[in-house]
């Protein structure tokens, strides 16, 4: 299971969606999925059509920076990032 | 005694503001929308929801519905979107409740339609049809910044006639419910080249009379212009105001020959000329026009007010509010001859709209 932490500004978006969950997922964009499935729409607020995310949202598998088709090992960290964007 | 509700979209989400008929003492709330942009919040007065267009930088463009005038929101992005890769939604914007639906206009060029109060949302049109509609995405072709569909007017009777603006383009009319489009841009002035003189104009604001829907007005980025016969021909009215340009406008509710607008510097400033705070009022369908500022500062006061930052309530005698882009709500409740400022340290304002509930 991965271990997923979502930024504060998603959270508020779904009903009980928490800031950190176990997911069991083979790559970033299946976890995505998984969330998505559970919480319907959060996949729209993480990527963009054509399966990108989007341009201000940065994850990191284990301290790495990642894209949707990233690998997960059995207890990988997910970080999901809402970066810096101005005032 | 009837409830009066100010819903303002900001730069930093959406507040209400309550008042009885009198409209003297404001009571705010906010911020919602968790402090999303929000472009545009308007209210149903068919459901009596509120809906508000706005666009987080990390989670893209959605659309906020509360159905207890605020106090509890839900977002859906659930269907705003184009299937054709070739077209991106940068922006949901203007927003239209009317029989018993909701508009939102998109960057780029399109409308979507919700009929189930908000939750699910499909595209209606990218208002495709007239010749040189393909150009409309050349990039050397767009305004500065983006091209969309800032604001949609429905027709008050026939669900399936309203009005587009698409920026920098012009207003097209469909009496068929988007499948087909007509340019109406008759006798506006385009102070620039036009390869064609059925578009190419740039439509700020476009506001019909509640007692006449022949009676339309527009606020231009290049003069004031009046229609009597529904936006099939045009004929400027700038005569009188300090400046062409400005983006806000108000139609009267109980008169088709009052309406206002808030003129502004038509250069980089885009605020009220020589630091003083006005609307003007026309009561005589533009022949003449009247500036009203008691109230409003009259020294170094460079506001600017957007193209959703005015409106007018629905009482016999009618309330004006406008908010500016740094953050000030003032409110008239004499038909604009006085004002108060009701809110003073508000995020940059994009929208003002009014409701009044029995």
């Amino acid at each position: 299971m991965a271990e997923l932490h979502l930024p504060g500004t998603l959270v508020p978006l779904f009903r009980e969606l928490p800031r950190r969950i176990d997911i069991d997922a083979a790559t970033v964009d299946e976890a995505i999925n998984r969330l998505d499935e559970r919480w319907p729409g959060v996949r729209d607020r993480l990527c963009e059509s054509g399966a990108l995310l989007r341009p201000h949202i940065h994850v990191y598998v284990d301290r790495e920076r990642a894209a949707l088709d990233t690998a997960l090992a059995a207890h990988s960290r997910v970080d999901v990032v809402a970066a810096i964007s101005g005032g | 005694m009837p409830q009066t509700v100010v819903l303002v979209g900001t730069r930093k989400g959406c507040f209400v503001l309550e008042s009885d008929g009198d409209r003297r003492d404001w009571k705010l709330r906010g911020p919602y929308c968790e402090g999303w942009p929000i472009y545009h919040a308007v209210h149903d007065s068919g459901s009596g929801a509120i809906y508000a267009a706005g666009a987080s930088e990390w989670h893209g463009s959605g659309i906020w519905r509360s159905t207890d005038l605020g106090e509890t929101w839900e977002v859906s992005s659930e269907g705003l979107g184009y299937a054709n890769g070739d077209q991106k939604l940068s922006k949901v914007s203007g927003l239209t409740a009317a029989h018993g639906r909701i508009l939102a206009g998109a960057e780029n060029p399109g409308i979507f339609e919700s009929r189930d109060g908000g939750v699910t949302w499909s595209l209606l049109t990218t208002i495709e049809g007239h010749p040189a509609r393909e150009a409309w995405n050349d990039p050397a072709n767009q305004p500065p910044g983006h091209l969309g569909v800032p604001a949609m007017l429905p027709d008050p009777d026939e669900s399936s006639r309203f009005w587009a603006i698409v920026q920098g383009i012009g207003i097209f009319e469909t009496t068929d419910d988007g499948a087909t489009w007509t340019p109406r841009n008759r006798g506006l002035r385009a102070d620039w080249p036009l390869e064609d003189p059925e578009i190419g104009y740039c439509v700020h604001k476009l506001v019909m009379s509640p007692v006449d829907r022949q009676r339309m007005y527009q606020q231009n980025h290049v003069g004031m212009h009046r229609s009597d016969d529904g936006g099939l021909s045009w004929v400027e009215i700038t005569d009188g105001l300090p400046t062409e340009f400005g983006f806000a406008a108000a139609a009267h509710p109980h008169d088709r020959d009052t309406f206002y607008v808030v003129p502004l510097d038509p250069g980089h400033g885009r605020f009220m000329p020589d630091g003083k705070a006005a609307v003007w009022r026309t009561r005589d369908a533009g022949s003449s026009w009247q500036r009203l500022d008691r109230g409003l500062p009259q020294e170094d006061a460079y506001l600017g007010v957007l193209r959703e930052g005015m409106a007018i309530d629905s009482y016999d005698s009618p309330g004006l509010y406008f908010g500016t882009s740094t953050g000030q709500l003032f409110a008239s409740s004499d038909e604009g001859d006085s004002w108060t400022e009701i809110a003073s340290y508000l995020p940059a304002i994009s929208s003002v709209e009014v409701a009044v509930i029995a």
